[in-house]
């Protein structure tokens, strides 16, 4: 008799599960050798809890009551019950403190190929830490988690949360409009994104602008094109990731950062610098982090504090994708 | 010691960069851009039943409009070109629009019989009107954003039959030169979106072969004078 399971949910048999603890071990060890003890935190919390840490769990598929009558959530990652965790097991501790962890989460996605409703997510928290440093640890140990998976191919796009606030700020474009331009910008429709800022006003070279700036993408050179485009906004964003791969690039770890003016992630948290990681093999995007300043005093914690998380099946995808495609070497 | 800088390392895609092009009514406009931007599409031009025409930097692979967000999004196919309405109707794919291509324009409208007041009478006696498209989510959000209830149907075939023999009160559907609507007894009621093709990029490729990915968008910017 065949019993369904909920959609984007799925069982793991004995030979694809031997893969995936082998992967398991590998980033664990990596991110112990480089002092991030492992946590774990309940699946299950509180709904305002989590909301707390980001207002859109309301996009959460799975919330249910308890027998109290109190509204639970199914968290949708790691890094808002860490926060709490912090707050409210470490409070008076010396920062920085650092965490890994690798644990499943949920979200209302549409299941498909790489992306389902359950997944397990391996990843790093580095709290009390600010930029640059605490940013180039985080890339550090990424490199390193990315190496001991195998996938030498990878890239980490650099990009900067504030970089396209602060600027729509500069160009005085607030409230209704403000929003649907970064909802383009994440989504990266520039045909829509054109229209938009268009709508809010702008002139059409500050248009084209804007639209530019989201395209630049690539070394260090990226950089000089921002600067010469202009503006307080950029200036300053220019400025922080520079200083960041300026660091990276002394310790050596810059090899597989690409920097990118156009990265938006589309979590409610982060602030200043901004990761994503890919593989060529692959079309969906393995993971990602970067820095969320403000998050931790939300939860009554003014520390700052950066972080990355990697989707486990999509880099264990991508692994069988890049032995595929090397014939193994 | 070799000093590693940002970007140098980057990825080494593998092989031509894969375009993924729309048969169907846009295909004839989307041949004629890529061949204004020294795209080889003899082959593609050739009777053959062949679906992949390989190209020393650009590989073209043809399919539906429909499924270009599909094989974008996956990754399939690096970059492709499809109507506005595709990529409307399929808003949950995750792809990148890069570019307004300006041709295949068409109007997305809401359609009854000339003459009918079925639309209006259900509206008001029903509550809501019955209206049979092949973009039901489009469909959706234009009368939902608009306060209005409607009961979709979503048909497969000539929509223009729906309202015809009584399955819809109106249709939602898209409309190049009116004619089909015409010999059919239809009119334009409403206009929702105007539409035309789009040039799209899977995501990772985006950031991957970006320098490809910005050079192919600079020249059909230019062909297309967008």
């Amino acid at each position: 008799m065949i019993h369904p399971i909920p959609p984007g949910t799925r069982d793991i048999l004995p030979e694809e599960m031997g893969e995936l603890r082998r992967l398991h071990r590998a980033l664990i060890e990596v991110f112990e050798g480089h002092g991030y003890g492992e946590v774990a935190t309940p699946a299950i919390e509180y709904d305002e809890v989590l909301a707390r840490g980001d207002g859109r769990t309301a996009n959460s598929a799975y919330r249910f009551f308890d027998e109290r009558g109190d509204l639970l959530a199914l968290r949708s990652d790691m890094t808002v019950p860490i926060a709490r965790l912090v707050a409210s097991r470490f409070g008076g501790a010396e920062p920085p403190l650092r965490f890994s962890y690798l644990a499943n989460a949920f979200r209302a996605v549409r299941p498909q190929r790489g992306q389902m409703r359950e997944f397990t997510q391996a990843g790093v928290e580095l709290i009390g830490a600010p930029a640059p440093a605490g940013t180039v640890e985080v890339v550090e140990v990424l490199e390193a988690t990315l190496d001991a998976a195998g996938l030498d191919r990878a890239v980490i796009g650099l990009g900067d949360a504030d970089l396209f606030r602060q600027l729509l700020t500069e160009l005085g474009v607030e409230g209704e409009s403000r929003n649907a331009i970064l909802g383009r910008l994440a989504m990266h429709d520039l045909v829509g994104l054109e229209v938009e800022l268009s709508r809010a006003g702008i002139a059409a070279e500050q248009v084209d602008t804007c639209v530019a700036l989201s395209q630049l993408r690539g070394g260090r050179e990226v950089l000089d094109q921002a600067r010469a485009i202009g503006g307080a906004a950029v200036e300053r964003a220019t400025a922080r990731i520079g200083e960041t791969v300026a660091a990276l690039e002394q310790r050596g770890v810059a090899g597989r950062v690409q920097v990118d003016l156009g990265l938006l992630r589309d979590l409610g948290y982060y602030s200043g610098a901004i990761l994503e990681v890919y593989d060529p093999a692959i079309g969906h995007v393995l993971g990602g982090g970067g820095r969320y300043d403000e998050l931790l005093r939300r939860f009554g914690v003014d520390l700052p504090a950066a972080g990355f998380a990697l989707y486990l099946e999509r880099v264990h995808v991508a692994q069988m994708e890049e032995s595929r495609r090397g014939g193994g070497s | 010691m070799s000093v590693e800088v940002a970007g140098t390392a980057g990825a080494k895609p593998d092989g031509p960069l894969k375009l993924a092009v729309p048969r169907g009514s846009l295909l004839d406009g989307t041949l004629d851009v890529l061949d204004a931007v020294g795209v080889d599409t003899a082959a593609a031009r050739s009777e053959s039943r062949a679906l992949i025409f390989p190209g020393e930097q650009i590989t073209l692979v043809t399919m539906r409009p429909s499924d270009v967000p599909t094989y974008v999004e996956a990754g399939a196919a690096d970059v492709g070109i499809t109507g506005k309405d595709v990529l409307l109707e399929q808003s949950d794919r995750m792809v990148y629009e890069l570019l307004d291509l300006g041709y295949g324009r068409c109007r997305m409208v809401l359609a009854g019989r000339v003459g009918d007041e079925s639309l209006g009478e259900s509206q008001r006696r029903l509550g809501m009107m019955r209206i049979a498209t092949k973009y039901p989510r489009i469909a959706e959000r234009h009368f939902e954003s608009t306060g209005r209830q409607v009961e979709t149907i979503e048909v497969k075939g000539s929509i223009e039959l729906a309202p015809l023999i009584g399955l819809a009160d109106g249709i939602v559907d898209l409309v190049a030169t009116g004619r089909t609507l015409k010999e059919n007894d239809l009119e334009v009621r409403e206009e929702i979106v105007e539409c035309t093709a789009r040039f799209v990029a899977n995501r990772v490729a985006h950031k991957l072969r970006a320098a490809e990915i910005d050079g192919l968008t600079a020249k059909l910017r230019e062909a297309t004078g967008g």
